[in-house]
């Protein structure tokens, strides 16, 4: 594999866990809550797609097939896409979406800031400017993963459910395939097993700190779906609200 | 090239969420310079990712050129990444005659992180007894705060 297809594979996988979970973040939209909670699910929201759009911009650039940003968001199938599976799953209630939130920030921080130190100029740069987004996302979900864990008995439960729930979809974020290979040699992107263990540190210390449990069902998801274009059932759903308009008017302006 | 006139053309170009703020107070404006074929290529940069006022701010450049008979080309740049630190004085002064409490530290000190702010001025009364609300705010460059004082609720433009 070239270094180039390599990034490119690397670029949309990056590019399609910022989309999606701003999609997902988006549906939050009018529906949390307080005020304070529905803006700042949304502000979330708005960064992650404007990560997505700086990455598959870069992602198209590199394709050097003439195509756009959108056409990579809009008018690729499920099978196209390269998200993680945690980023698709459903918001569930308040609590569910924080979790979630909590264990894609944690891993996207020190993802970024490994990236900082990247030998391509693009990831390097994004990973600067994105990062600084990303610290106060993982600030807002952290302070919400104590403070309902360690809230009332129903708060405390319904955050256990949630860790329960969605535990098994965070093996998947460390796999790592040919194209990680290829690009840990040229210095471009670091191993997600180091990532790992200090995700798996601060988690645990978070995760303690709302008086929550780790269940043991770890890396139980971890099935090699991403590779071959597997999602869950509720990616469809996601994929057909969010593409609608630009398949159905594909000369659509603003 | 009449570096004082373009200057005073971009000067007049405001953030369309901020209207009291230039771009150049804002520190997105980067960079100007002329192209070979006489063309002024002007750099900005993004303030958050998804900003979405920048399609707005590129369009408003390129007309307050254009009808002064500038040919221009905007391009953007993420690196370096914008920083608060770029906010002009005058950018700041004006934040807080529009009620908006400018960013109280400089990025290059941590606090902000950790929750312990620095003393943050209420914008309507000037108390210093005000209190954070949410980390995130009306726009992407905001977060909300209370003062405990008028208890008026207050913008911040956080600093990052
Ligand atoms: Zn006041």
């Amino acid at each position: 594999m070239t270094e180039e297809k390599a990034l490119y594979n690397y670029l949309i996988r990056l590019g399609d866990n910022a989309l999606i979970l701003g999609q997902r973040l988006g549906e939050w939209c009018g529906h949390a809550h307080q005020l304070e909670s529905d803006i700042a699910l949304t502000n979330v929201a708005l960064d992650q797609i404007g990560q997505a759009r700086l990455l598959l911009s870069e992602a198209a650039n590199l394709q050097g097939e003439g195509k756009s940003e959108d056409h990579l968001a809009f008018h690729r199938d499920e099978q196209d896409f390269r998200n993680n599976l945690l980023v698709e799953m459903e918001n569930g209630d308040f609590g569910q979406t924080i979790t979630r939130q909590f264990l894609f920030d944690v891993y996207q921080y020190h993802l970024l800031k490994a990236f900082c130190k990247s030998e391509n100029d693009f990831l390097k740069a994004f990973a600067e400017k994105s990062i600084k987004e990303v610290t106060y996302h993982r600030s807002l979900s952290r302070d919400w993963m104590v403070r309902l864990g360690d809230g009332t008995e129903n708060s405390h439960q319904k955050m256990q459910d949630a860790i329960n729930l969605l535990w098994q979809y965070t093996g998947e974020l460390f796999e790592m395939d040919e194209s990680d290979e290829v690009l840990m040699e040229a210095g471009i992107v670091p191993d997600l097993s180091e990532i790992k263990s200090i995700w798996d540190k601060e988690v645990k210390t978070v995760i303690d700190e709302a008086t929550l449990a780790i269940p043991d069902t770890r890396g139980f998801m971890a099935t090699g779906a991403r590779k071959k274009g597997e999602h869950t059932e509720y990616m469809g759903y996601i994929l057909s609200e969010m593409q609608y308009l630009p398949r159905s008017m594909p000369d659509a302006k603003w | 090239m009449d570096e004082k006139k373009i200057y005073e053309i971009l000067e007049s170009v405001k953030d369309p969420e901020i209207p009291v703020l230039s771009i150049a107070d804002l520190g997105i404006l980067r960079n100007v310079e002329i192209s070979e074929e006489g063309k002024l290529i002007v750099t900005i940069t993004p303030t958050y990712s998804g900003c979405p006022a920048m399609d707005t701010i590129e369009k408003d450049i390129l007309k307050a050129l254009n009808s002064e008979g500038y040919d221009a080309e905007i391009k953007t740049s993420i690196s370096p990444a914008w920083t608060t630190d770029w906010l002009t004085k005058k950018g700041r002064k004006n934040l807080e005659e529009y009620g908006i409490a400018p960013p109280a530290e400089s990025t290059t000190d941590k606090s902000f992180l950790t929750g312990s702010h620095k003393e943050l001025r209420c914008p309507q009364c000037k108390s210093t007894d005000t209190e954070m609300i949410s980390h995130f705010g009306s726009t992407a460059c905001k977060a909300l705060y209370k003062c405990k004082d008028c208890l008026e609720p207050f913008d911040y433009f956080k600093c990052i």
